[in-house]
């Protein structure tokens, strides 16, 4: 169960919600009203005050690095480090089965994952940022539009594999301006343009 | 001083003040702009070496060790304050003039103590002829370093932030996560005095044995001073470095492993003079 408690991204009012395991909360909202903000904050990636419990545990009171192989934000424009995909999906601990499995169940060769990261499209990049999000398996995973930048489908690949994550209890915060896809996997909703900041 | 010793006239140092033409000349056919700052810069230049002379010649006829330590003090906060104006982007708040300060204050405090405390051993240990040249040419190399290392520390973190946040939301700690950015930050502080000494004796004539020779002293002497100095220098540089480096680090992130960007400010974009 994550519960978020009164925290406060400037410009909205301030938010507390609850979203239990195998559950999936969508956050709706214009453009810079604070979506990616309020997932980087959870993920305690900027100081920001108010607090966040994970099964009733408060995120100060734990180390920052144990708080985050839990909670797990997954960005818009991953960041990559490394000459390919499995040398920075090393640095999750994940088995290379799993990571190479998740990469197929997105529609991708398996082959992706040891070719130069500069030479893969978006598409490529963003899906196999899902897998390297994922790879761990998080407890909780904050989801920046993971389907913005990809076809139809390899969308509906990537929405099915997050399907599974919710079905395997996981919970899941997502970003996303597909009404469909917050029809198909949302069970909660939170409209951050109505002031009362409650899930619907 | 040695009696073949050539002093100089200041119609001689009015001579050498004509190379500066040369750079004016350059600067006015490709118009860089830069007529102003070279002659404020050269007013500086030749104003601050007036008064460090006068200065020096009063200390060390009182070698007295408030003096010498006063001095001191003066070369290491400019110093400071020097490495860290350079930089592009540079952490914000006093916290990162301490990190220049203390640094400098630390590898100067080393390299002289090691040299005067443990090589030379000078009577008294805190002669001023000795102690504030040594410092100055620490200090003004350690500075480059320094400067070099922050740079490109806050330069490269500020590129590559994507890559840094990403392995920070692997549950990585901040010195990891900023691993490779460390790596390139240290090798480039320490890039200048590795070239410097493969340089020393084949490309160029370091300027303190260059003095010493054109004051008189035998070259070989000379020689040895100047390794000693290379020595200092670099073992100096790659402490200040690394502590500039890693204190760089903490200053950029903050005690929940945030990368702390927010911290930096853009250097104003006005002309150096």
């Amino acid at each position: 169960m994550l519960r978020v408690e009164q925290l406060y991204i400037p410009g909205l009012p301030r938010l507390t919600f609850e979203v239990g395991d195998g559950q999936c909360l969508a956050i709706e909202g214009p453009s810079g009203i604070g979506k990616t903000r309020l997932l980087r904050a959870i993920a305690d990636l900027d100081e920001v005050p108010g607090h966040v419990f994970l099964d009733g545990a408060e995120r100060s009171e734990m180390p920052a690095w144990q708080w985050r192989r839990q909670v797990r934000f997954a960005a818009a424009e991953p960041g990559w480090w490394g000459e390919t995909a499995r040398e920075s999906m090393r640095e999750t601990g994940a088995e290379a089965a799993r990571i190479e499995k998740m990469t197929t169940d997105l529609g991708l060769d398996e082959a992706v994952l040891d070719r130069p990261i500069t030479q893969l499209s978006t598409g490529e990049r963003l899906r196999l940022a899902l897998v390297r999000a994922l790879a761990d398996q998080p407890r909780v995973i904050l989801l920046d539009e993971p389907t913005g930048a990809l076809d139809t489908a390899s969308a509906a690949l990537a929405e099915e594999l997050i399907r599974y994550q919710i079905l395997a209890g996981r919970t899941v915060v997502l970003v996303s301006h597909d009404r469909g896809q917050i029809e198909r996997l949302a069970d909660l909703r939170l409209q951050l343009a109505d002031p009362a900041g409650a899930p619907a | 001083m040695s009696p073949d010793y050539v002093s100089l006239t200041p119609l001689d140092l009015a001579l050498a003040a004509l190379l500066i033409l040369v750079n004016a000349g350059v600067s006015i056919a490709f118009r860089l702009g830069l007529e102003r700052t070279l002659l404020l810069t050269t007013a500086r230049m030749v104003v601050q070496l007036a008064l460090i002379g006068l200065v020096l010649k009063w200390i060390f006829q009182q070698t007295s060790p408030v003096w010498t330590l006063l001095l001191a003090s003066i070369m290491i906060a400019a110093a400071g304050y020097e490495a860290i104006s350079r930089q592009e982007r540079r952490i914000s708040g006093w916290f990162t003039y301490g990190l220049g300060a203390g640094t400098l204050l630390l590898v100067g405090t080393f390299a002289t103590i090691f040299a005067v405390g443990g090589v030379i051993a000078p009577d008294p240990w805190y002669a001023p002829r000795y102690v504030l040249p040594i410092l100055g040419m620490v200090l003004g190399n350690s500075l480059t370093g320094i400067a070099l290392a922050l740079d490109t520390l806050t330069s490269n973190a500020w590129r590559d932030r994507a890559a840094i946040e990403g392995r920070l939301i692997l549950g990585q700690p901040r010195f990891t996560a900023l691993r490779e950015t460390t790596r390139r930050a240290l090798k480039t502080g320490m890039t200048p005095i590795l070239n410097a000494m493969a340089a020393s004796g084949v490309v160029s004539l370091p300027g303190m044995m260059t003095g010493q020779i054109l004051a008189g002293v035998d070259p070989v002497e000379a020689t040895k001073y100047q390794i000693l100095i290379m020595f200092l220098i670099a073992g100096s540089t790659a402490l200040g470095v690394l502590v500039a480096t890693f204190g760089g680090v903490f200053l950029i992130t903050d005690e929940r492993h945030r990368l702390r960007l927010d911290r930096l400010v853009t250097k104003e974009k006005t002309p150096a003079a």
